[in-house]
């Protein structure tokens, strides 16, 4: 398989805070890849370069072949507006707390950017909204506003707008944190139906572990900065050889030093009477 | 009463007016207001600085200054101009200045989430701003626009002293010829506040107007207004 997402050397700093160094990746076509690690740790913010949301200085990025850097290394990052057309063509995404518009119908939020931006009639996109919101299980809640819909009808909108764009990678960052803790499920399913239905390659920054082991082809463990383990789910999840990573699952996982999938026989005493959480899948870490 | 009845047939020559000067200016500085605060929102080039020197020269100097000089000044540079169009232009230019602040102020206070999503969505600036920012911002617009009709009805009062014959310059004429000011500046008030009253409902409806169905009240649910 060919790679979809390439980053080459990139360097990202917030006035003097360096958040990115040197950092390379790959992402294949079709992989779905879970970015774990502490806040601050530079995770989200490869999703938001990848996006176009934030500059960066050093480096150059790839995104299905359209490759754009920052010649000099120095000053803002300035990709021509051509090249970042195509760069939002093919990237989509999902935000913590939605971003829904909130003065458009849930149908208007999904139609309004393939009216504007790809030029379809008003028909057409209607009709791939309406598949859409049956795929997400929403289909009478085609002219209720975002305001009248729960967090987790609310993602599962913003899922069905960011599809209707047709992108071929999807970045969600953190798409659970913000919901109630019985809400979480929904959007999971719809994430993993996503993942199992379709060709998309996927980028997702999460707390939820078994989700993440159960969707994603590859785990990766960030901390300040750089990507300090890597690997199958089944492996770093259950089997972390990075002291970084085996303190991270501990904390995430509110277990001890061994990781998910584990029955607990190694854990640490000191937290073996604090009680298990209400249920495996909902959120274990807020993030900072 | 009966001299309140007298007097107010004299003063309700001037109404017209005052409601010409305005909805001529009002209409006008909300069309100023929208292209200047725009402009400065979106950090226009070269443009921003021209909005900017703008903006603080009509808010920093007085409405009258502004009329008189508008009236008298602007011919000796050889632009001859009306009452009227003096009256129209200063008071638009200055409540414009204004108005741009509240256009301004309520395009900045829209969530940086939503330009992220607009941007992810690949809407360039200008749908950016037409279809996700504007509509969000008009509905924080509203209320003070409404608050600035009232301002500037107000303010029409100072036209009187380029010779528009508006309710104040009625009033004035009155009072050189009867010296009841009491009664007439009372009949006056009233008819400022009954003027006043009606733009406060024109900006209910329009406060009405700009929010989703979902979240209209009725008109009447007094209470229910905010």
């Amino acid at each position: 398989m060919t790679d979809i997402i390439e980053f080459k050397n990139v360097s990202k700093s917030f006035g003097t805070l360096r958040v990115l160094e040197d950092f390379d990746f790959k992402v294949r076509k079709g992989e779905k890849v879970t970015l774990i690690g502490p806040s601050g740790s530079g995770k989200s913010t490869v999703l938001r370069i990848l996006m176009t949301l934030e500059p960066f200085q050093d480096g150059s990025i790839t995104i299905d072949g359209t490759s754009y850097h920052q010649p000099g290394g120095k000053g803002p990052f300035k990709a021509n507006a051509r090249h970042l057309f195509d760069i939002r063509k093919r990237v989509g995404m999902l935000f913590q707390h939605f971003n829904l518009f909130p003065h458009m119908t849930v149908l208007r939020n999904i139609t309004e950017a393939p009216v504007s931006v790809l030029k379809l009639s008003r028909a057409e996109a209607d009709e791939r909204a309406r598949e859409l919101l049956s795929m997400v299980g929403l289909e009478d809640k085609a002219s209720s506003f975002p305001a009248q819909l729960s967090g987790g009808q609310q993602q599962r909108v913003a899922i069905a707008r960011a599809l209707a764009m047709r992108p071929s990678v999807l970045l969600f960052d953190e798409p659970t944190s913000a919901l109630d803790p019985e809400l979480v499920g929904e959007v999971l399913n719809v994430i993993r139906k996503l993942a199992a239905e379709h060709d998309l390659t996927m980028l997702m920054v999460t707390h939820e572990m078994r989700f993440a082991r159960e969707i994603s082809d590859r785990v990766c463990m960030f901390d300040r900065g750089k990507i300090v383990e890597e690997g199958r789910p089944s492996e770093l999840l259950v089997r972390p050889s990075h002291p970084r990573t085996v303190s991270f699952l501990g904390a995430v996982l509110g277990e001890g030093v061994g990781g998910l999938g584990d029955d607990g026989d190694q854990a640490d005493p000191a937290r073996a009477e604090k009680p298990p959480g209400p249920r495996g899948d909902t959120k274990l870490f807020a993030a900072g | 009463m009966g001299v309140w009845t007298a007097y107010f047939e004299y003063l309700s020559v001037g109404i017209e007016a005052t409601v010409v000067v305005w909805t001529i200016s009002f209409i006008s500085a909300v069309v100023i207001a929208f292209v200047v605060g725009v402009v400065r929102f979106q950090q226009v080039p070269v443009l921003r600085h021209v909005a900017f020197v703008y903006v603080e020269i009509f808010r920093g100097t007085s409405l009258l200054v502004q009329l008189f000089w508008l009236y008298f000044s602007l011919p000796l540079i050889g632009y001859s101009v009306s009452p009227m169009t003096a009256a129209c232009l200063g008071l638009a230019l200055n409540s414009g200045a204004y108005g741009s602040e509240i256009v301004r102020g309520a395009l900045t206070a829209v969530s940086r989430d939503q330009f992220e999503a607009a941007t992810a969505l690949n809407f360039n600036s200008t749908q950016t701003l037409l279809k996700i920012v504007l509509p969000q911002a008009v509905v924080e617009m509203v209320p003070p626009f409404g608050n600035l009709g009232i301002l500037v009805l107000k303010d029409t009062a100072l036209v009187s002293m380029i010779s528009i014959a508006d309710v104040a310059f009625r009033a004035q004429q009155l009072r050189t010829m009867t010296y009841d000011s009491a009664n007439i500046y009372m009949v006056t008030l009233m008819i400022y506040f009954t003027l006043a009253l009606v733009v406060m409902l024109i900006g209910k409806l329009a406060e009405r107007y700009v929010k989703p169905s979902f979240q209209r009240t009725p008109l009447l649910a007094l209470g229910a207004m905010r």
